[in-house]
């Protein structure tokens, strides 16, 4: 209640409600295609790799934004690069470039700046965003959720059957970067609020949690939009009342929603399936015996 | 109008190794064609690079005069039910509207009739009654069937179905090459890659027989004869006596 009450009152914290809630919808909405892609880990890397991009924004003084996307972008194309024209697979390319760009990143930024800030970009400060901040994850998210919206069709079919997209004539590489290109704008905008490490939490947990409770898609993607975007509100209550970093709490806040799923889902839950198992079984174990 | 198709010197390797070398071939309307050879022959990939799915070293194929890229909304393909994720958030019927997307174009919905259409084509193959089921919850041989549904949905007239008979049921198969049948006397051309010798006589009136390289093409019964088979599997074989199945 208390919180409701400072909510009303302090403008940096309706700010960072607005902010959190737009980074929980847009990574549930994004994650879902990532989860389903099978591309979990490729989510992880470019989390990681726009932080030299960050580093580079602020050693030259322009929005972190531009770095971010540059660098991020950049890591996509370096992970298809190293995978298509070496024996190397996909996994370990990823491995490869993301571990350097997240290095390079971390030495630029001690470089460059404290250490306070290397740690709120870690592991978000949601406290800290402000009004361009809270705009510029507004416009990435509009942005984001358009193209969804616009190209769901197509997203569902390449996702689902990328060979017979591909026949029909769809450029599924291009859906692919397009995508990449997404997730790098998401990643951008959760920077503050989960901070780079956790980001991948909030991409891949609650679009899992969506996936084990429906059968198609698009309720999937509401799902998981919100249940990211509750589990960020969860994220900037505790940040708020007991000062801690947002990020960890948000990912646990996700995490618990995903083992309630887990254990209680109607059709994937294992404790469901458990009793349902029990009161089938019975009388023919009775019988058996 | 439906056109012949020609393959004209097609090579694929992958890492150096060619695996299909030089095949060429020509069919033309109301064919029924069965890809043949041994395991790892290149039946798949033929099939992928005649669709330009995969790189080719070199070669062409044409429908007609046109490049394959220009005749892409006529062209239905039936993945190997191997390479398909059966748990995506997919339902039966929104599966078979897939079917529908290329001819509805970007940035549009499918429409009522999109939905009827497909809903028609999944009582074509006899399974209307899963429209609501995941498809995961089906059978292997009615998960075919709904990707067949799905082929029809796509109201074209080239199709290239890959192994579609790998661990189905009885009746499903039945289903399924009745309905092959019949697109064929509407006078489609339909290409299934296949590898079970027992049944290729009654399924296919043409073959293409390739063990990497092609071994031949045509009439099922020119095709199909000792002396081709010996020379695409390495071993013996006695048509139209007991041997024939694997």
């Amino acid at each position: 209640m208390e919180f409701i009450q400072d909510l009303m009152n302090y403008g940096f914290l309706q700010k960072a409600l607005i902010t959190s809630i737009m980074v929980g919808i847009i990574c549930g909405v994004i994650g879902s295609f990532i989860v389903l892609r099978g591309m979990a880990l490729m989510g992880d890397a470019i989390s990681h790799a726009v932080l030299p991009g960050v580093a580079i924004s602020y050693m030259l003084g322009i929005n972190y934004f531009y770095g971010a996307v540059f660098t991020g972008v950049l890591t996509a194309f370096g992970i298809g690069a190293i995978s298509q024209n070496s024996r190397i697979k996909n996994d370990s390319s990823i491995g490869i470039v993301f571990s350097a760009f997240f290095a390079l990143g971390i030495i630029l930024i001690t470089r460059a700046g404290s250490a306070t800030d290397l740690s709120q970009i870690l592991f978000g400060n949601v406290l800290s965003v402000r009004s361009s901040d809270m705009w510029l994850t507004l416009i990435i998210g509009a942005f984001v959720i358009l193209v969804v919206v616009l190209f769901f069709k197509e997203l569902l079919v390449s996702s689902f059957d990328e060979t017979m997209a591909a026949a029909y004539g769809l450029r599924v590489r291009l859906i692919h970067y397009t995508i990449m290109f997404l997730l790098t704008l998401v990643t951008v905008a959760s920077l503050q609020t989960v901070g780079v490490i956790l980001v991948v939490s909030l991409l891949i947990t609650p679009a899992s949690t969506a996936y084990l409770l429906t059968n198609r898609l698009s309720i999937m993607v509401v799902l998981a939009a919100f249940f990211g975007a509750i589990s960020s509100i969860v994220g900037l209550y505790f940040s708020f009342l007991y000062n801690m970093p947002s990020g960890p709490v948000i990912a646990l806040a996700a995490t618990a929603l995903f083992v309630l799923a887990f254990l209680f889902s109607p059709k994937q839950g294992v404790v469901v399936s458990k009793f349902r198992k029990m009161f089938k079984r019975k009388p023919v174990t009775s019988s058996a015996n | 109008m439906i056109d012949p198709i020609t393959v004209k010197d097609i090579s694929v390797s992958y890492d150096g190794n060619e695996v299909v070398k030089d095949v060429s071939f020509s069919f033309g309307p109301s064919s029924l064609i069965g890809v043949l050879g041994p395991n790892g022959a290149g039946k798949s990939t033929l099939m992928k690079a005649m669709l330009g799915l995969i790189h080719k070293d070199h070669g062409d194929v044409k429908i007609g005069n046109n490049t394959i890229d220009s005749m892409r909304k006529q062209i239905a393909y039936v993945p190997q039910r191997s390479n398909i994720d059966w748990n995506f958030p997919i339902i039966v019927k929104d599966t078979v509207l897939l079917g529908t997307y290329p001819k509805t174009g970007l940035l549009r919905r499918p429409r009522k009739a999109d939905k009827e259409f497909a809903m028609e084509c999944l009582k074509e193959v006899g399974m209307e009654e899963f429209a609501n089921r995941q498809i995961g919850e089906l059978s292997g041989g009615q998960q075919q069937r709904v990707f067949l549904a799905r082929a029809l949905a796509q109201k074209a007239d080239y199709f290239f179905l890959d192994e579609p008979f790998v661990g189905i049921d009885v009746s499903s198969e039945e289903i399924i090459i009745g309905i092959l049948r019949e697109l064929q006397a509407e006078g489609k051309i339909i290409f299934v890659v296949h590898h079970d010798l027992s049944k290729v006589k009654s399924y296919f009136d043409e073959l293409i027989l390739i063990n990497k390289e092609l071994i031949d093409a045509g009439p099922t019964n020119k095709v199909f004869q000792s002396g081709n088979m010996t020379k695409a599997y390495n071993r013996e074989f006695m048509i139209d006596g007991l041997e024939v199945s694997m």
